[in-house]
């Protein structure tokens, strides 16, 4: 331990000495203590790196993990992918609709990726009519993107069922390797999860803005919160439709 | 960043941005993934489809990003902590894509 903070001549030390404890790192501060008490006064003494509220950084921060959980998830995808022997089944037919008899191919990943894409919009205009205090525009903006997710979970249960009807399980199916279906299940199944998860907290969010639960604060910037968790659950389904289905 | 925000004194807890803004974007984000679905309608082979689908699919999540998240208002520190660290997902992408090659190497020996 450094005595030099507590020693007494410290402030008649050279110029030279302050720059070397600066070099090493040592508590150049009066006063400052040590031990298991110096690091948490370390780590909480009011000091902010991020100049938003706690709730927008922490948000940040939560989506920084969901990033990393996605991108475990679609490198192991990756890996299987390539490393399979078999032949890989070719999403462009195995996802197609037949629609009056001709194939379509990804009809309905297109649509859930407008869907989702509208709802992402939606979401900023929700977000924008928060920063402007207009609370009944913000929360119908936000019961509006909660039915497209709702829309989008919907297509999605269509997708599995008929998939499964097919005969395509997490151990094999009768299109090619027989990974392609517990990647499906748990990349799909991972993000319908978040959007389902989304869709929750907008209609909370929404009810509460509509009876009036956050004026006594007023502060609205639950909605801006909502809306960063809204916009990941989009921009993760961007990778997945580039990734797993069109790849 | 060249961003001259009207209120960069407070912590830019309102940021005002014009309604048509979101609508642009939205309608940009429409052709894009139009675009990307245009690449498989269209059977679209080798270097051309991979570049093109990750070209549209990076484009698509920096908008999404910078507009729809504002991370193009937020400070660079925010910008940093967030952005910056995913930049190792692609070492480990790397590593499993070696790794992947390997194993497809032994599949073929095996089941030979």
């Amino acid at each position: 331990m450094s005595a030099s903070w507590a020693n007494p001549l410290s402030a008649r030390r050279s110029a030279e000495a302050a720059a070397a404890d600066r070099v090493v790192g040592r508590a150049v501060a009066a006063g400052a203590p040590a031990g298991w008490r110096g690091l948490i006064a370390d780590w909480s003494s009011d000091r902010q790196a991020f100049k938003v509220s706690w709730g927008k950084a922490m948000m940040w921060i939560f989506l920084l993990s969901d990033t990393f959980v996605f991108s475990c998830f679609l490198t192991g995808y990756m890996t299987v992918r390539t490393g399979s022997a078999v032949p890989w089944p070719n999403a462009s037919h195995v996802f197609s609709l037949n629609i009056g008899g001709t194939e379509l191919p990804l009809l309905l990943i297109a649509i859930m990726t407008f869907v989702l894409i509208t709802s992402s919009g939606t979401m900023a205009m929700g977000v924008n009519f928060a920063y402007r205090r207009d609370r009944v525009n913000a929360a119908t903006m936000m019961i509006l993107t909660a039915g497209l997710g709702e829309t989008f979970v919907g297509m999605q249960a269509f997708e599995w069922t008929k998939l499964i009807l097919e005969g395509v399980r997490p151990w094999g199916n009768p299109m090619g390797a027989a990974q392609f279906g517990s990647s499906f299940f748990m990349i799909t199944g991972f993000h319908g999860l978040h959007v389902t998860g989304g869709v929750i907290l907008l209609l909370i969010v929404a009810i509460r803005l509509l009876r009036g639960s956050y004026e006594k604060s007023g502060n609205y910037q639950i909605v801006e919160i909502v809306g960063l968790y809204w916009h990941f659950v989009d921009l993760v389904w961007v990778f997945i439709f580039a990734l797993f289905y069109l790849w | 960043m060249s961003t001259t925000t009207p209120a960069s004194g407070q912590q830019q807890q309102h940021q005002q941005h014009p309604i048509g803004l979101y609508l642009k974007i939205w309608a940009l984000l429409f052709l894009l993934s139009t675009m990307s679905y245009l690449v498989d309608y269209y059977q679209f082979h080798g270097l051309l489809r991979w570049g093109l689908i990750i070209m549209l699919m990076l484009i698509k999540a920096g908008l999404i990003v910078a507009v729809f998240m504002h991370m193009a208002w937020e400070r660079l520190a925010l910008a940093c902590a967030i952005l910056l660290p995913p930049l190792c997902l692609l070492v480990l992408v790397a590593l499993m894509a070696i790794e992947a090659d390997q194993m497809l190497l032994t599949h073929g020996l095996f089941f030979r």
